[in-house]
């Protein structure tokens, strides 16, 4: 810490000025949350299923792997620019962003999580006359669960990130405050803002981390 | 279309731009990256820590790392430099885990052959470890890559020039093909260097070419 501009930040967050009215704290936190939430639920309905069946009939994998890995390179803020253009403002564009960058780490990660089930395993299942949805629920989904979540996890933290940058076009959440910084030249409140994002990623990260261990089936060790 | 074709120029000069912060933080991670995955298999509770800091470092979002880097490192707000010395950290957070788990890859059998064939330690890593770690290594540095080239636009919020300056300047003026333009550029760019990659790897590891190194 090189003083100043850190110590200028702190008192800028404990300032009580920022944590009552509609620019609050936790109004800008819970709006940030309110994004990822619902970004991250509508990719799932979206890719959870469709990974579930790529993983459980191993058809179209190849695609479902190509599309994780274009994903990747496409940029965050382009895809947020280009829906606020063309949509306008309103949670619609941003949204679109969300779902669309969050459908890769849920597609893999429900696929790697049906496909990690030993293929012995799945075969002992169906010769014990389990069918085909059995197999499904009752054997590949409890072993592959930490997968499942670690998906859910790399969605929210692309989501998090994402959510910042359309405060960029108009979005709120804890973004805002980095890009109100940037336009007054208030460093030290892009500094508070910056901090508040990282405290909020790392706290859903090991929230999600967590729960990958707690769903981890006693007795078989998933990944 | 039109709006590409009459700034080719500008398209171009940001492309540049791009490359010189993209590819510096592809290389350091790299390099880097050998040395610390060593370290961290060399100690259990080390690699439990280094997997733990990494996916932790990882979930940290890029802009808010620009912002911070500035003030404990004392680089500009809007210094290029800024931006590659925090994607060589996000760089390393991928290629560590990635490069300890392709060292471990590597069958203990096969690296006690060769210290009973009279390898040095340093040859027995540079002929033998290293070569056999490389397809791993190689799928590790392709995700690295791809992903520093298209966090570098990021930056564009800051005004640092990128192809990321595109999307900036394209919701300002309201011009969608040049937002459009900008995506297509920053996919193709990594596309491009990716597809380097898988060429420079089977330049350096012939006996790969075969059965072709495929994506993690």
């Amino acid at each position: 810490m090189t003083g100043s501009p850190f110590l200028e930040s702190l008192s800028w967050l404990v300032d009580p000025v920022h944590w009552s009215g509609p620019d609050s704290i936790p109004l800008r936190t819970l709006e940030h949350l309110g994004y990822t939430a619902l970004g991250v639920l509508v990719a799932a309905l979206l890719a959870v299923p469709v990974g579930l069946y790529v993983g459980h009939t191993g058809r179209m994998k190849s695609l479902a792997v190509a599309a994780a890995g274009a994903a990747r390179a496409l940029p965050t803020l382009g895809l947020v620019t280009l829906f606020a253009l063309l949509v306008g403002i309103g949670l619609t564009a941003p949204l679109l962003s969300f779902v669309i960058l969050a459908i890769p780490s849920l597609l893999a990660g429900a696929y790697s999580a049906v496909e990690s089930a030993d293929p012995a395993t799945v075969d002992a299942a169906r010769a014990q006359g389990m069918t085909e949805w059995q197999i499904l629920t009752r054997v590949e989904l409890p072993l592959g669960m930490p997968l499942l979540v670690g998906g859910f996890r790399g969605a929210t933290v692309q989501v998090v990130a994402t959510a910042m940058l359309a405060a960029y076009v108009g979005s709120g959440g804890l973004g805002r405050y980095i890009f109100q910084g940037l336009g007054s030249q208030n460093y030290p409140q892009m500094i508070a803002g910056s901090l508040l994002v990282i405290a909020l990623a790392l706290l859903l990260d090991l929230a999600l981390l967590l729960a990958q261990r707690l769903t981890a089936p006693p007795g078989a060790r998933a990944s | 279309m039109t709006w590409v074709l009459e700034n080719l120029d500008v398209i171009g000069g940001y492309t540049g731009a791009h490359l010189l912060q993209a590819l510096p933080p592809i290389l350091v991670a790299f390099l880097l990256s050998l040395p610390l995955a060593k370290l961290a298999n060399s100690r259990g509770w080390l690699r439990t820590s280094v997997t733990t800091t990494s996916s932790l470092m990882y979930a940290i979002p890029s802009l808010p790392l620009f912002v911070l880097l500035p003030g404990l490192i004392g680089t500009g707000v809007r210094s290029p430099l800024n931006i590659s010395i925090a994607l060589s950290l996000y760089g390393l957070a991928l290629m560590v885990p990635a490069a300890a788990d392709a060292f471990r890859s590597v069958s203990r059998d096969v690296l006690g052959s060769a210290t009973a064939q009279g390898y040095a330690p340093g040859a027995r890593f540079f002929e033998v470890e290293l070569p056999l770690a490389g397809p791993v290594l190689l799928a590790g540095v392709r995700v690295v890559a791809v992903s520093t080239i298209s966090l570098v636009t990021v930056g564009g919020v800051l005004g640092v020039p990128s192809l990321g300056m595109l999307f900036v300047d394209g919701v300002r003026r309201g011009i969608a093909a040049e937002i459009a333009a900008g995506i297509v550029a920053t996919v193709v760019l990594a596309l491009l260097i990716d597809a380097l990659l898988v060429l420079l790897g089977r330049a350096v590891m012939p006996w790969t070419r075969r059965q072709g190194v495929s994506r993690p």
